[in-house]
């Protein structure tokens, strides 16, 4: 009689996790960008800011992506930028998921008075209007990386994720399982985390995915309105940059595409994981 | 020996909590070593929030529930432990009762996480194979499956499998062969009672059924809107019903050779809040009711030995 190891548990899920085709899809599409952003850099000379060549080149051997209005190297900002974008995807998207989910399962798994409290933080932050309190702060602070912005937006983002999670949890702490571990002496942070939380594991991942999209959009709107990272460069900074200098009127498609196309591959891509890992999470989804 | 001794529970619900509502109020029977007590109640009789406050499930309102001489209300951590060891419940879904995403033989291994985490390997596989085997299943067929894999009889003797490997002394099975079809329902059933046999197993055999009340228990308890309206020796209880809601009931039970158009029972209830008289009182037959039994709610008296009822007409 085979008793089960954890060890073979992770080998199924792996297993599952490989042969799902959408999971490979969108695991290729995002792995290939991340490789992008980390190798990127490297293969260029220019600096994404200094004037490099001759202004509005269309792509050429010299300059791959072609120039800017003011000359300078379009593939040299679209790879720092698709470094910074991730970096603020995922620590932006990380803490807002992370604080949303703690926060929603505690409430959602306490109930009572901790509840009350939690959700009225919730509520509170939710109503704050954010981007004018991260206009502010951003002001406030003299010099700002790519690193603060990302937290100021994951500290920003997670009220939404906290409340549907704790609804969720409300859900699922009636169910039986819960009783029965309970009544195996189990304590309830791991009942938490490895009753509950495994069953919204799908969705907490759609969570984290909205929670990217949405770090990087909160970045491109600062960065648009002059309160970015004071020195970088950023996808959300290159294509509010064409369009303030009119990219699209002068036909300098080769400024606007690749920002535009990098972001709606990757959350495309994040997506398409999401309906994937549903069925390698879910059992009765599989096609066995 | 399982005691309860004037338990209740309220809830508070409407807006703000401002109403009270009681589920389970002042109920007191004890549950003998080695016997098999029925609770028996229709919905919403409180006869599950009783079974959940027994397994600390729920918390109690007021009055005490004590096994074994000890209050259980105030068992923490070790201790609470130690009182799961002897004490377990097997509820009404078999099927809600596993995290669909995990393999149903992992309650098991949570199990021996908790309570046997020095065991090794070759000791746990041959406890649990006796196990299984006790509950009448064969461990090549069942193990390393998910719940949807498997039919809700198997499912439902898991769950007893797994309360066996804890060398219980209490078991509480709510309303456990419900959900089970009607050929694997006594299989079930008959596994209960070898239990209660060859290890002494005490159990809360909670149900709305009275004939499998009477197939399996000793003494049975009738619920009613959360209160103890008749309870006694299930011989006693069984043949001579007192209270009119249990006479009810024994009119009720489908019989093989009788049509079910002409019972003799009124089953119309209004749902009117009673605070202080007769729970029973607005479904009385009106013959039985005097005015007094709106007014004033009956103890449990005692009419003869091992039979206690709640009704007007039997007090002195």
């Amino acid at each position: 009689m085979a008793q089960e190891r954890p060890k073979e548990v992770r080998s199924e899920f792996l297993y599952f996790a490989l042969r799902n085709r959408k999971l490979r899809v969108g695991l290729g599409i995002l792995v290939f960008f991340l490789l992008f952003a980390i190798i990127g850099p490297f293969l260029t000379e220019y600096d994404p800011n200094t004037y490099a060549g001759p202004s509005a080149q269309p792509p050429s051997s010299e300059f791959w992506f072609g120039t800017t209005t003011f000359g300078q190297d379009v593939y040299s900002q679209f790879a720092h930028g698709l470094r910074s974008t991730f970096i603020v995807g995922l620590i932006g998207g990380g803490i807002g998921t992370l604080v949303g989910v703690v926060i929603g399962l505690l409430a959602g798994y306490r109930g009572g008075m901790v509840d009350e409290i939690l959700n009225m933080l919730t509520n509170i932050v939710l109503i704050i209007p954010t981007l004018s309190v991260l206009i502010i702060i951003a002001a406030y602070l003299a010099v700002r990386g790519i690193l603060t912005e990302s937290v100021f937006i994951g500290l920003t983002a997670w009220p939404w994720a906290a409340r549907a999670i704790r609804a969720q949890t409300f859900s699922l702490r009636t169910r039986e399982f819960v009783d029965l571990a309970r009544m195996s002496g189990r304590s309830s942070l791991r009942i938490v985390f490895t009753e509950i939380a495994p069953n919204m594991m799908s969705y907490l991942f759609l969570v984290f995915i909205l929670q990217f999209g949405g770090a990087i959009l909160n970045a491109a709107t600062l960065d648009f309105i002059g309160l970015g990272p004071t020195r970088g460069m950023s996808l959300g900074l290159m294509m509010n940059n064409a369009v303030l200098w009119a990219a699209l009127q002068l036909g300098m498609w080769w400024w606007l595409i690749p920002p535009g196309a990098a972001i709606a591959a990757i959350v495309g891509a994040l997506y398409v994981m999401n309906v994937g890992l549903d069925e390698v999470f879910n059992p009765k989804l599989r096609e066995m | 020996m399982l005691k309860l001794d004037g338990v209740s529970k309220v809830y508070r619900v409407g807006t703000f909590g401002g109403k009270e509502l009681h589920a389970v109020s002042n109920v007191s029977f004890e549950v003998p070593d080695g016997e098999v007590v029925s609770l028996i109640g229709e919905s919403g009789s409180g006869k599950t929030t009783i079974g959940r406050m027994i397994l600390r499930l729920t918390p109690i309102t007021s009055g005490t529930i004590s096994f074994n001489g000890v209050d259980i209300s105030t068992l923490q951590g070790e201790a609470l432990k130690d009182y799961y060891r002897q004490v377990q419940g097997v509820f009404q879904d078999p099927f809600s009762s596993y995290n669909p995403i995990f393999k149903a033989d992992r309650i098991f291994r949570i199990v021996r996480e908790e309570f046997f985490p020095g065991m090794k390997d070759q000791e746990w596989n041959g406890k649990l194979e006796d196990s299984l085997k006790a509950v009448g299943l064969n461990p090549a067929h069942v193990l390393n499956k998910f719940p949807h894999q498997l039919s809700g009889g198997q499912l439902q003797r898991f769950l007893i499998a797994r309360a066996l490997l804890l060398d219980i002394q209490f078991l509480v099975a709510d309303e456990i062969i419900s959900m089970l079809d009607a050929s694997t329902r006594i299989d079930v059933l008959n596994l209960l009672a070898d239990l209660k046999e060859s290890r002494g197993l005490s159990i809360l055999f909670i149900t709305h059924d009275l004939s499998l009340g009477y197939y399996i228990s000793e003494h049975a308890v009738i619920l009613y809107r959360g209160c103890v309206v008749e309870m006694g020796s299930t011989d006693r209880l069984y043949n001579t019903p007192l209270h009119p809601y249990t006479r009810m009931l024994m009119a009720a039970v489908p019989r093989l050779d009788k049509k079910w158009e002409k019972v003799e029972v009124e089953l119309r209830g209004k749902q009117s809040q009673i605070t202080t008289g007769c729970v029973y009182y607005d479904r009385c037959p009106e013959a039985e009711r005097s005015a007094d039994c709106l007014t004033h709610r009956p103890p449990l008296v005692q009419v003869e030995d091992d039979h206690f009822v709640a009704c007007s007409r039997y007090m002195e």
